[in-house]
């Protein structure tokens, strides 16, 4: 057990890139979202609006962190740590390239699912620590919906797992040598989108926060860079759900000679965060009880029914 | 590793004895999801890695949350931590704690005694809990799934729509 000078390098730059790219994210959102809707955006803070986002970091890091004397002050405090800290774990996981990885652990999905089931906690105890009924409403709701969903999640990958063999996700990239599995597996590459909005509750399952009927939900009470831990986690999701997607369903790193291998993978999940982007400016948001009645009678066969197909056609090859 | 080992087995100790002491609902249900996490690291620690993602997964992460609703949906605020601080007195703990004190002591014995656990340890993974799973223990897997087939009937009975049962003279004014 030595901790190599690379692997620690290789953890900073993750941690670091991260961030980055988590409030250059938010930039190129809303020029995208001004781009769709037929309006500029932020433009005029540096070149194109670049400097947006430092713009932002200023401002919130110099709010008042306000803690309200009605709310649950430990639990208050703890609650946005944890969905930022479980994110940031979940991609110790990811192979990016070739050696470029943090662990290599024989559980590998098993972790990511582990994780993303504990970061149900930051909604449903800032909701219940800010005291407040919208916030508990949307915490009620967010626990409901993050339950739900993280069943579909699990079962989709499944198929993944069965055609490469393992739970390493270093090993199902190498296992999508001959074909990518979204062809066989595109039942479950579905799920497993729709499962992952639902699970970083982005629009148009934003249902926990759901500005119009519950003012903001859990994070409503949630001031300076404590609701900045919330949005920065959100963020953090939808790219570690984007990376996910490319390496289970799109080939991870795998892609022709001419570009090295992490160029692909950034490419891919380039790709995936943009449709995540244009998902919110398309689609409105469904009622609560519709969303779980979906999961629960068309989600939820769906998966079971390619697991079966994916099972038999696995023995009747004898390809498992 | 040995000394991995200690930590995570003070980590969960020390957050059972708070999860047990703690008169807010929510706070012990905090401490408990910690020291289900620190038996996580334990079992990864004893060479079960795919045992530990389970208990991460499904205690600490599915059926805790499930807790922590049902006590947020109670809404259990200043009354109910007055309540506890009532039944929390020593009269109460003492006869059950000097029981399990004699267990521990006991265990303790018994592992002086015997071998060091953790000598000619095997890493048991998927593959191997499934063949285990699905060969020799099918029985019991069988016998898990009819009892959650049970509650799966009794959670669809009971959450049924009631079927409306009107006033007898609103039933002619329909037929009418």
């Amino acid at each position: 057990m030595k901790i190599e000078l690379m692997d620690v390098l290789i953890m900073l730059a993750v941690i670091l890139v991260l961030q980055v790219l988590a409030m250059f994210l938010i930039w190129l959102e809303r020029r995208l979202l001004g781009l769709w809707q037929d309006r500029l955006g932020p433009n005029r803070v540096g070149p194109a609006g670049l400097l947006q986002p430092v713009a932002d970091m200023i401002k919130i890091f110099f709010k008042e962190d306000w803690t309200p004397d009605f709310v649950d002050k430990k639990v208050f405090v703890l609650a946005p740590g944890i969905v930022v800290f479980t994110t940031l774990l979940s991609f110790a996981i990811i192979p990016f390239a070739p050696g470029v990885l943090i662990a290599d652990m024989n559980i590998g999905i098993l972790f990511f699912l582990a994780m993303s089931s504990l970061g149900a906690y930051s909604i449903i105890l800032g909701g219940w620590a800010s005291n407040n009924k919208y916030a508990l409403l949307g915490a009620m709701r967010g626990a409901s919906q993050m339950i739900t969903y993280e069943v579909f999640m699990g079962l989709s990958i499944l198929g993944v797992v069965m055609l490469s063999g393992s739970f390493s996700l270093k090993s199902i990239v190498l296992a999508q040598q001959d074909g990518w599995f979204i062809i066989p597996q595109f039942v479950g590459f579905v799920v497993f989108l729709v499962a992952g909005i639902a699970e970083t509750h982005r629009l148009p399952f934003d249902i926990p926060e759901a500005e119009s009927e519950l003012i903001a939900g859990y994070h409503g009470e949630y001031s300076s860079m404590k609701f900045g831990l919330f949005f920065l986690g959100e963020y953090l999701g939808i790219t570690l759900v984007s990376s996910l997607i490319v390496t289970l369903f799109f080939g991870g790193w795998l892609g022709p000679e001419f570009l090295p291998p992490i160029i692909w993978f950034v490419l891919k999940t380039m790709v995936f965060l943009l449709f995540f982007i244009l998902l919110r400016a398309a689609l409105p948001r469904p009622r609560y009880d519709q969303l779980l009645s979906y999961g629960w009678k068309i989600l939820l066969p769906l998966t079971l029914i390619n697991l079966m197909v994916t099972g038999a056609l696995g023995l009747y090859f004898d390809k498992m | 590793m040995i000394a991995l080992f200690y930590i995570a087995a003070f980590v969960a100790v020390i957050s059972t004895l708070m999860a047990i002491t703690r008169f807010n609902a929510v706070h012990a249900l905090i401490y408990l999801v910690v020291s289900l996490l620190s038996v996580a690291v334990i079992f990864y620690l004893l060479g079960a890695p795919f045992a530990a993602a389970l208990e991460v997964i499904i205690y600490a992460g599915a059926i805790m949350v499930l807790l922590i609703f049902m006590v947020m949906m109670l809404h259990l605020g200043e009354t109910s931590i007055q309540q506890e601080k009532q039944w929390l007195n020593w009269s109460v703990w003492l006869g059950p704690g000097f029981l399990s004190l004699i267990l521990l002591v006991e265990m303790s014995y018994l592992l002086v005694v015997s071998n060091e656990p953790g000598e000619g340890l095997t890493v048991v993974d998927a593959t191997q809990v499934g063949i285990a799973l699905y060969g020799p223990y099918i029985i019991t897997v069988e016998l898990a799934a009819i009892l959650l087939l049970a509650g799966i009937v009794g959670a669809y009975y009971l959450g049924q729509e009631k079927r409306r049962v009107l006033h007898r003279f609103l039933n002619q004014e329909d037929n009418d």
